[in-house]
């Protein structure tokens, strides 16, 4: 029957939960057949013989009917007494878990470890404690791993928590699960479960990004921080201008009518202050998040968006070195 | 009293009922627009929630026809979260909640406690216009670029995005006070308008679910409606009570929506709850078993109603405790929904039972409903539920308890009810047609999405994970079915109208006042004389005046109906307006 | 047993023929009316409790997470003119019932008069709420979004965080009550008006008895209103 309603357990607390969703589905089953058998046989049992018929009144029985409000009160009892005990221990975050940051915008989710890294796979390690620290940007989004059981909302004004140990490596979803706008149902990620040792070597490696050349810098964090959601490199409408073709266009039209080149000044502008000016035909959506990128995160992402263009720079980025070198 | 009154009674030809009526007594357009008629309100209200619940029904086909591909199918994202929005919003806010009382409860409650009308039959007209102007702000909140927030409006987003969320949350506040009106004459109407003898051991128990709804109606909506107003205020003077960025809190607006939305829950579900009552009484022709248990425990439900809003904040950042006692309480509450269940199957035990439409979706109703009953259950439970919030689970829960109890239920009460409103006989063999295809179509749209849900598949998403797709076609399939079944239901309705048999007054053999005691097409005033009730509304054994006297095997009537049972009053014309 | 067929009760067919003219048709009795009409009174005030205790809760929840806040804003409000308005509206509460107490006496001058006394103090309360929410907005107090203190003792208020949400809480509750204020002016008017057309006796008094009902209510969610937001 698990096979049937659920999905792949893999966490620690999944059992517990699988335990009590099997049970109270399968004494549910129960009474439904219960309940509709009686129905369907009084329904056929006590069928009008003839129209005038006038059955005799039936006594009413007070032992029956305290018999169904005590024993369904029972039951409930028993399965809240259950379900109250495994929510605690859901909550209850051990002290030794290790933590990752889980950073939510419209629609992206952003993983954040220990040592600086940030990731937008949420890679765990397998059989150890793991505590996610989430907060949103704009508005409240959900985290929810179908596999590990275990979500919870992201709300703008405070830090909220999950953890969960990982049972099985693997790649399995995580959803955003409170409504968050447009592309709520494109809000997912991927979770690896990987073996300790893997974890690790991971981590080292892609703590290394000083080395990464400032293009390819751009590209990961294009996919990190959510700039696809709204910005595609196909020229493809969405929520914020495409990328391709942007740099080096002479004639981009605002929305209060003036026209103006886009060089690097204006791209760093628009990333760091996305409410400065406005494409024509669109509404400043962009989270203010963006401010707190490093200058070579904010160089790397406009070499990454330079390189979406063929048209040549404009005169402006002529004989200059960009921002910082 | 004597079995003398009695016989003449029954024995008197019924050739007034060609007479006035309630439809025929004024007929002007005018007539209509400034009725203060209690029936004539009901048949307002029926036709425009027809319209909404049409409309919001239409958009529910919408949705399930995008879904019925993983990836984009017909619309793009935004589109549908227009359509999923506008269709939870209708169907809550603009049908469910004033359904069953604005309709039939106008239609039959005065009826049942045998008054002229309700106490205030202005602030009743009013109550429809006051609709009107609600659902007309929706059709500006359209105009005006749609809403993509979702029926629940959660702030911050609510806030951000732009469109018609200004005139939705007007229209919601608007259409509050309709309810309000209603539910306040209500109340009124059952504690000062009862006729001679009609104790409240004596109610019907539709009237008891009547009574149980408005206080819940009196109760809540006001906060709804103050909500709304601080929402409002939120975007136009950013007044910081909701918005995160400005010191507010999106919890506090979760904790002020669902302390309205959870009891509106029972706003849509007690009412159905009455007109259970009533279809499995009549229709097994015995007494409710349980009587008391079942009218006391819609007010317990009513009150307790008000303390569980937080189970549907169990993953949303309230306090832990607060969680675990919301759960708790929530099991409370589930225990009268049982007992009522239990009561209904028992009330068929050595009964006489009819299977006409109205009973077949009675019985509908006790396994749909059960089934919202179990897995409500299922989602009160603390650790289970943070695996199926905000899931398909979730979505199927609500509809097999708004759906499959709610709207069923009322489909059985209009059937019921059709033709003392109408006077006309619906098409019997057609309308178990549509019943049976309503269940099978129902169960077939949202059994899958039980299981969609606990596999994981979030709500409100348009798009989803190919591995979902199967079941996801199953719903789609379903609700064409469930879709052919409700326009069945238009269809012969509309028809009977015109060229259905013409009813008598009491089709059914039922022993409530409405059925009894006034003409088959009701007088204006509803009872050419005040009835003196001297008898529970289900004690048939009792009810010489539908039968018969003696032991009910006298009767002879062959046919397929129960013997007609007389208009009861005498038909001296003593009416002065 | 038979339900149907008993003669009506004796009210309902003396009252069809000498019935007042007050008296709707769907009622028995003017005593079924009045009560009906007074039950309904009393739930439609439970609604308005149920309305402004929202704005409470708001209110409480905000203060406990931003006391300090709460204390300097609160400052800020003339208590003077606040402990006058009490006063005012405690008086208009008088005025109303004796104007009740009058007719059930069929007095009816007595009674326009009282209506006319506590119109002229719910008049007053607006004046006052007026000159208090001008010396607001010239120091920029606003509610929320346009909120810009400056100049005397709200300059401070500047640096204190969430102060505007305490302002936006004020004017909400205090415009909210104040809306009531002006709904239940013109009520009374228009039972002033119909009292000296002389549609009031000890007989039929009804609208005059509700709308005391309801003005001591906005009266009511004032006294809380008044140490909430200008004292603690």
């Amino acid at each position: 029957m698990g096979d049937f309603w659920l999905p792949e357990a893999a966490s620690t607390i999944a059992p517990e939960v699988d335990s009590l969703f099997l049970f109270v589905t399968a004494v549910s089953a129960i009474l439904l057949v219960g309940v509709t058998g009686a129905m369907l046989y009084f329904v056929y049992r006590y069928r009008r013989q003839s129209p005038g018929e006038r059955p005799a009144p039936v006594e009413e029985s007070k032992l029956l009917e305290i018999s169904w409000i005590v024993i369904p009160t029972i039951l409930v009892l028993l399965v809240f007494n259950w379900g109250f005990k495994s929510y605690v221990k859901m909550h209850a975050v051990p002290s030794e878990a290790y933590e990752i940051r889980v950073q939510a915008q419209q629609w992206n989710f952003l993983f954040e470890y220990p040592n600086g890294v940030t990731s937008d796979t949420l890679y765990v390690p397998e059989g150890e404690k793991v505590k996610m620290r989430m907060s949103s940007a704009d508005v409240l989004h959900g985290f929810f791993i179908p596999a590990f059981r275990v979500k919870y909302d992201i709300l703008p004004n405070r830090y909220t928590s999950v953890w969960f140990e990982a049972t099985k490596e693997g790649d399995y979803d995580l959803f955003c699960t409170e409504y968050c706008g447009r592309n709520h149902s494109e809000m997912d990620k991927v979770v690896r479960v990987v073996s300790q040792d893997e974890f690790d070597n991971w981590l080292e490696e892609a703590g290394t990004s000083e080395d990464i050349p400032l293009p390819e810098l751009g590209k990961q964090l294009y996919s990190q921080r959510g700039c696809q959601g709204c910005h595609s490199l196909d020229g493809s409408e969405m929520v914020g201008p495409s990328f391709q073709g942007l740099y080096g266009r002479t004639d981009h039209e605002m929305s209060d009518g003036t026209t103006l080149t886009v060089d690097e000044n204006y791209l760093r502008e628009s990333i760091l202050k996305p409410e400065a000016r406005i494409v024509a035909g669109y509404n400043n959506l962009m989270p203010g998040s963006y401010s707190s990128l490093s200058e070579r995160q904010l160089t790397g992402l406009i070499e990454f968006i330079k390189e979406q263009s063929d048209k040549e720079p404009p005169a402006s980025d002529q004989g200059q070195t960009t921002a910082t070198n | 009293m004597s079995t003398d009154t009695q016989n003449t009674a029954v024995a008197q030809p019924d050739e007034h009922e060609e007479g006035e009526n309630y439809l025929n007594h004024e007929t002007s357009v005018w007539s209509w627009l400034s009725t203060k008629d209690h029936k004539r309100i009901g048949v307002l209200y029926c036709v425009t929630l027809a319209l909404v619940f049409l409309a919001a029904g239409v958009l529910a086909l919408v949705m399930r026809a995008e879904l019925s591909g993983p990836g984009e199918t017909m619309m793009a994202n935004d589109t549908y979260n227009q359509v999923f929005s506008m269709h939870g919003i209708m169907m809550v806010f603009l049908f469910l909640v004033p359904s069953i009382p604005a309709i039939l409860g106008n239609f039959v409650l005065p009826m049942q406690i045998g008054a002229k009308d309700v106490a205030f039959p202005r602030l009743n007209l009013a109550s429809w216009y006051v609709y009107l102007a609600g659902a007309t702000l929706t059709i500006m909140a359209l105009l005006w670029g749609g809403v993509d927030t979702g029926w629940t409006f959660y702030t911050p987003y609510s806030k951000t995005t732009g469109g018609g969320v200004l005139w939705m949350t007007s229209a919601i506040f608007v259409a509050g006070f309709a309810n309000i009106f209603t539910g306040l004459n209500f109340i009124v109407t059952i504690h000062k308008m009862r006729a001679p003898g009609m104790t409240w051991n004596r109610l019907p128990l539709f009237v008891w679910g009547m009574y149980a709804t408005s206080i819940v109606q009196v109760l809540a909506t006001p906060v709804i409606g103050i909500t709304m107003v601080l929402l409002i205020l939120e975007q136009v003077l950013q007044i910081g009570i909701f918005d995160p960025s400005l010191g507010g809190d999106p919890v506090l607006f979760q904790h002020f929506f669902w302390f309205y939305s959870h009891p509106a829950v029972y706003i849509m579900i007690l009412p159905a709850f009455g007109i259970m009552s009533e279809l499995i009484a009549t229709f097994s022709r015995s007494r409710i078993f349980g009587y008391r248990a079942i009218a006391l425990s819609s007010v317990a439900i009513a009150m307790l109603g008000f303390l569980v809003w937080g189970h549907h904040m169990f993953v949303s950042g309230q306090s832990v405790v607060s969680s675990i006692v919301f759960s708790l309480i929530t099991y409370l509450i589930g225990i009268p929904s049982g007992i009522k269940v239990f009561n209904w199957v028992a009330t068929l035990y050595k009964g006489s039972i009819w299977l006409q439409t109205p009973m077949i979706y009675a019985l509908s109703f006790l396994f749909l409903f059960s089934i919202g009953g179990f897995t409500g259950i299922m989602v009160g439970v603390l650790s289970v539920d943070v695996h199926l919030h905000d899931t398909y689970y979730i979505v199927s829960h609500f509809h097999y308890v708004m759906m499959g109890g709610t709207v069923v239920a009322l489909l059985g009460g209009m059937h019921y009810w059709w033709p003392k409103i109408t006077g006309r006989m619906y098409n019997e063999t057609l309308g178990k047609i549509a019943a049976f295809l309503i269940f099978v179509g129902f169960n077939l749209t949202f059994f899958p999405q039980l299981v969609l849900g606990a596999k994981g598949m979030p709500r409100r998403y348009a798009t989803y994970a190919d591995r979902f797709t199967e079941l996801h076609q199953l719903s789609t399939a379903g609700s064409g079915v469930l879709g052919v079944g409700l326009f069945l239901v238009l269809g012969y309705a509309l028809w009977s109208l015109k060229y259905g048999e013409k009813a008598p007054a009491n089709p059914w053999g039922a022993a409530t006042l409405e059925w009894t005691n006034v003409a088959a097409l009701p007088d204006p005033h509803n009872f050419k004389r005040t009835p003196l009730i001297t008898r529970g509304p289900y004690d048939f054994h009792l009810a010489d005046e539908v039968f018969g006297g003696g032991d009910g095997e006298a009767d002879g009537d062959q046919g397929l109906r129960v013997p007609d049972a007389a208009p009861a009053a005498p038909l001296e014309p003593s009416r002065d307006a | 047993m038979a339900t149907d067929t008993d003669i009506a009760p004796a009210p309902t067919e003396t009252d069809h023929h000498d019935h007042p003219a007050h008296l709707q048709h769907h009622f028995v009795s003017s005593e079924q009316q009045f009560d009906s009409a007074k039950l309904g009174m009393w739930l439609f005030l439970i609604t308005e409790i149920l309305l402004f205790s929202a704005m409470f809760v708001a209110y409480a929840v905000y203060r406990q997470w931003h006391p300090e806040t709460f204390v300097a804003a609160s400052e800020t409000l003339n208590v003077t003119m606040g402990t006058i308005n009490t006063i005012v509206l405690l008086t208009s509460s008088l005025t109303v019932a004796l104007s009740i107490h009058y007719i059930q006496k069929d007095e009816v001058k007595k009674c326009i008069y009282n209506l006319g006394a506590t119109l002229v103090l719910a008049g007053g309360f607006m004046v006052i709420k007026y000159f208090e929410y001008t010396s607001k907005f010239e120091h920029g107090a606003y509610p929320g979004g346009m909120f810009d203190p400056h100049g005397g003792h709200y300059a401070q208020l500047a640096d204190v965080p969430f102060a505007s949400q305490f302002f936006s809480i004020y004017f909400v509750m205090t415009g909210i009550h104040g809306l009531h204020v002006i709904i239940g002016m013109a009520v009374i008017g228009w039972v002033a008006v119909r009292a000296w057309m002389g549609s009031f006796s000890s007989e039929y008094y009804t609208p005059v008895e509700l709308t005391g009902l309801y003005w001591h209510l906005v009266d009511i969610v004032w006294i809380f209103l008044f140490p909430m937001l200008y004292l603690i």
